[in-house]
């Protein structure tokens, strides 16, 4: 097998991996979308702030101690413990629902029935708000975040690789604990929305919000579960890009990259959300691999918003999506 | 003759006020009290002053022209519109300020003018929602898909079987909903309020835009499901026809207000009524 024909394999499964994290921060997008009509431009900024949270509980962290000290001159900063990170994660889990139910109470159940466009407006507020609050909270520093999810070199994949092709593919463990994580969390979401109570309100409330409460559906108790899990799917999202990169401010800019998965997979599909963060991740990968060397490469930041754009021209509706058909 | 008699044309036999229908029905006691009811939307009056009773086990119509007010007193007592004066009593107890998912727990369950289905689920997920509050099993439970929550889904499909049996709707209980015919959403609509097993079932005209052939299923489905299950009805209509045929009493709206309320044949005979629908010469 030529060599070009290998690196474009393994450049491909990379490209995969990387998928499955835009992928993530897509989901938590569509969820809320589909059960509100909210676009949550915050979603990006919830991983971030999750990533905070859980590396301050981690570490035994005083949540707001630069304010604390600056006002009262006290000098603390840890509470001097360091937890395991199963203990953590729940904590860090409970502060995500505690913060859904916040801001359904005091931003969006004020909002109901507004203009989609106020609605996003919302979210914008959000997210510069959530990214004041975790820099306040939790400091600007780069943080390490280390959960025990294995890293570097998947030996067993390089050297089965090797004996079969004579070269050894390099796949980073945590990406595959990555994708197996982020699919046992697509078909644990699927299996709850098809067959569970909550799931079948939720996918009512996505569907006719008067029907939804003529049967007795609490539209503000779906709301609150649906931000809950988006903002479950964030934390999920925050720890592998924090585990890859440090828990970062640049973190919220994921999801950016979140928009042009969801105009190719379409905003209200779960499958959608999935595959199109892995085109998207194996696409801009393969085309910095193949043409980048060609046009002087950093093809990654710009690719997928073109490829976003050609979608908005031929395939309005992204992949999966709803086809929005205006009966006259 | 007895106040009774004169006013409903058959003798009044329980304490509670009710009696037996002709076909040989259990009328009961009040159920569900409207009183005084004024609902406003800015300068405009949709209902004035109305006052009327739903008893149980009966068929109750509410009907009037176009505009006469008919479907927002529907939504006053599903809850959908606050009045802003008058009282509503159920079960004898004042009803304070409601939304419409509260109502719907009291036992209360409707249907919709221009139909309200979940047009992306099947026949069968659609009239599961109905059972949504039957079903007690936490958020955690559901999530872990153990034990309870799995013996409530097993009987809750039972019960909705039972109801998809009883609509004749087996043949398409997996179809999803969007892409059925106008006549059968009618009837998965009815399947799921049904599925809820209410006290009060509310049906907003439960016969608009439907064949002739339509209207006598539907008629049939509304007799046997007030026979069978022992459910109260309020409906909606303008078909005058169909109304008289099904309902024990009726109420007729006209621009807002309460212009009769009483039995088929008495609201047939009342002078406002025939003016209302026929139309009268003013002068």
């Amino acid at each position: 097998m030529p060599d070009q024909l290998l690196f474009a394999m393994e450049v491909f499964l990379n490209g995969l991996m990387a998928g499955v994290l835009y992928a993530l921060v897509a989901l938590g997008f569509v969820l809320i979308y589909k059960a509100s009509g909210i676009f949550n431009y915050a979603q990006g900024v919830m991983a971030l702030f999750a990533a905070l949270t859980l590396v301050g509980i981690m570490e035994g962290q005083v949540p707001f101690s630069h304010l604390i000290n600056a006002v009262f001159g006290t000098e603390i900063h840890h509470f001097g413990w360091h937890l395991p990170a199963v203990v953590a994660i729940v904590l860090t889990g409970v502060v995500m629902i505690a913060l859904a139910w916040a801001v359904n109470r005091f931003i969006f159940r004020h909002l109901v029935g507004q203009e989609p466009i106020i609605l996003f407006m919302a979210t914008i507020g959000l997210a510069y708000f959530m990214e004041g609050v975790g820099d306040i909270m939790w400091g600007a520093d780069i943080k390490k975040l280390d959960v025990g999810l294995p890293q570097g070199i998947n030996t067993w994949i390089d050297e089965s690789t090797y004996e079969i092709f004579g070269y050894g593919f390099f796949i980073d463990n945590l990406d595959l604990w990555a994708t197996g994580i982020a699919a046992a969390l697509v078909i644990a979401l699927t299996i709850f929305s098809q067959y569970s109570k909550q799931g079948r309100a939720l996918r009512a409330v996505a569907d006719d919000h008067q029907a939804a409460l003529s049967v007795g559906i609490s539209l503000n108790y779906i709301w609150v579960l649906v931000w809950s899990i988006a903002g479950f799917v964030a934390l999920v999202a925050g720890i592998m890009w924090g585990t890859k990169s440090g828990v970062q401010f640049s973190l919220s800019l994921i999801a950016l990259k979140a928009l042009p998965v969801l105009m190719l997979g379409g905003f209200t599909s779960i499958p959608g959300a999935i595959v199109g963060g892995l085109i998207i991740g194996v696409g801009e990968k393969l085309f910095e691999f193949a043409i980048g060397p060609l046009v002087g490469g950093a093809t990654e930041n710009w690719f997928a918003y073109v490829l976003a754009l050609l979608f908005l021209v031929f395939r309005p509706q992204g992949l999966f999506g709803e086809r929005i058909i205006e009966r006259v | 003759m007895s106040l009774a008699e004169q006013v409903l044309g058959h003798e009044r036999d329980n304490e509670d006020g009710g009696w037996i229908t002709a076909d040989g029905r259990q009328i009961g006691a009040v159920m569900m009290e409207m009183k005084n009811i004024t609902l406003r939307f800015g300068g405009v009056v949709a209902i004035k002053d109305i006052s009327f009773d739903i008893r149980k086990g009966e068929i109750r119509a509410i009907i009037g022209p176009n505009g006469a007010g008919k479907s927002s007193m529907l939504n006053v007592i599903s809850g959908f519109y606050n009045p802003q004066e008058g009282d509503v009593f159920y079960l004898g107890e004042k009803r304070p300020k409601m939304r419409p998912y509260e109502v719907a727990r009291q036992g209360i369950a409707r249907t919709f003018q221009n139909i309200a289905l979940f047009e992306g689920m099947s026949v069968l997920d659609n009239v599961m929602t109905g059972r949504l509050n039957h079903m007690k099993a936490g958020v955690l439970a559901q999530a872990l898909w153990k034990g309870r929550a799995e013996r409530e889904e097993i009987e809750n499909r039972e019960k909705v079987e039972k109801i998809i049996d009883f609509l004749e709707i087996q043949n398409i209980r997996k179809k999803p909903v969007g892409s059925l015919p106008y006549g059968l959403k009618k009837r998965v609509e009815l399947a799921r309020a049904l599925a809820a097993e209410p006290s009060l079932l509310l049906l907003d005209e439960p016969m608009a835009g439907m064949n002739v052939e339509e209207k006598e299923d539907m008629s049939r489905f509304i007799l046997d499901v007030n026979d069978e299950f022992g459910t109260t009805i309020a409906l909606i209509e303008h078909d005058m026809g169909v109304v008289m045929d099904l309902s024990d009493r009726v109420v007729v709206m006209d621009y807002g207000k309460k212009i009769g309320d009483g039995t088929p044949d008495e609201v047939r005979n009342n002078q406002d009524v025939i003016d209302a629908y026929l139309g009268v010469a003013h002068d």
